[in-house]
């Protein structure tokens, strides 16, 4: 379709679109005023799971089953983004490619380098520090994961690509992947094994605040941490790895 | 205003909307529709907000019968955020694909050339 009728039509569709929004939201509860039984399921959660985090109670507690989904989505998602990004790949490795590699890392800034260099050691500090806490305070697996691999970007960052291949992340963040995945599941069986249902919080809840305590809530966030680690990590591998062997383009 | 938040979940609906239909560029389509979804993170935010409320994370100084905020939209808004994280990342992949088969990323020429 050529672009002015498309305009056109777009914008008629939107505006209506928007009408419908505006009429639909002066239905909806006034803002600041929930409907929602939110003390109830913070009560529950701190009382009988003793979550002091009670978004992360809910997402590996209450909702643990669609978490397990979601970590599943991410999981295939990744599969996915590195099946379709490894097609082809052979064909360009070349000598080329391997100079750019070089070429690349030494146009990194000295400045650059450096920040980058130093900054690894304390984000991934604080990634695994916000993975652990997930049950406790604000955090959780997948916030964690994230900055995790916001690390091995950093490295990328940093220039330090050939260091990094030499060490084959990509071997390494498949096992994470794998292994935060299969840690979940395995989770969810010991539900069924240890006690009545799937995903059902099965050990010690401990007291609320310690770092060991509201059962399997901060394994769960750990084996959530592991996987998403690994499932960004695959994906910024795989993507950058498109740049780096077609030059920058 | 009572529906400002509810109203500004709507505009980036119908902004990011519009981003995507007048899109010229693969990447630039991925980006509107981030927009999109971040549309809903404010909806849901919104209607569990509560006016005076605590983060709901107890601690010694937020006893756990003060009122708080709703816990499960927020739960909620962490599943929307992986579920675009995915999305992105395969939508990235793919445009990369296409860039290399076709040799452009104007979704328009796209079609014209597989044709």
């Amino acid at each position: 379709m050529r672009a002015r009728p498309r305009a056109v039509l777009a914008v008629l569709a939107l505006a209506g679109l928007a009408a419908l929004i505006a009429w639909a939201a002066g239905g909806l509860t006034p803002f600041g005023t929930p409907s929602g039984p939110a003390n109830g399921v913070v009560r529950t959660l701190v009382h009988e799971r003793h979550a002091a985090n009670t978004v992360n109670g809910v997402t590996y507690d209450l909702r643990g089953l669609d978490t397990l989904g979601e970590e599943l989505i991410l999981f295939v998602a990744a599969l996915g983004s590195a099946v379709l990004l490894r097609h082809g790949r052979g064909e360009q490795v070349d000598e080329r490619a391997d100079e750019e590699h070089e070429s690349a890392s030494a146009r990194t800034a000295d400045v650059l380098r450096a920040a980058g260099t130093a900054l690894v050691g304390p984000l991934v500090v604080l990634g695994v520090y916000v993975v652990v806490h997930g049950h406790l305070s604000p955090g959780g697996g997948f916030q964690g994961g994230v900055i995790l691999a916001a690390g091995l970007l950093l490295v990328y960052a940093a220039g330090q690509v050939v260091a990094l291949e030499r060490v084959e992340p990509t071997a390494l963040v498949e096992v994470a992947d794998a292994t935060g995945a299969l840690a979940y599941v395995l989770v969810a069986v010991g539900g069924l094994v240890f006690a009545a249902a799937a995903l059902e919080n099965f050990l010690p809840f401990g007291t609320t605040g310690n770092l060991l305590s509201a059962g399997t809530i901060p394994v769960l966030s750990v084996a959530v941490g592991v996987e998403v680690t690994g499932a960004v990590a695959l994906i910024l591998t795989e993507l950058l790895d498109q740049t780096l062997l077609r030059g920058g383009e | 205003m009572t529906v400002l938040p509810y109203l500004v979940a709507g505009w980036l609906l119908v902004v990011g909307l519009w981003g995507a239909i007048t899109s010229r560029h693969l990447v630039h389509q991925v980006v509107c529709l981030t927009v999109v979804q971040s549309s809903t993170y404010v909806l849901l935010l919104a209607v569990g907000y509560r006016s005076g409320g605590y983060a709901p994370i107890v601690s010694s100084s937020v006893p756990p019968s003060s009122p708080f905020v709703d816990p499960i939209v927020q739960a909620l808004a962490l599943t929307d955020v992986v579920v675009e994280a995915t999305v992105v990342a395969v939508l990235l992949a793919l445009t990369v694909q296409a860039h290399k088969r076709f040799g452009t990323a104007d979704p328009d020429r796209l079609g014209e050339l597989s044709g």
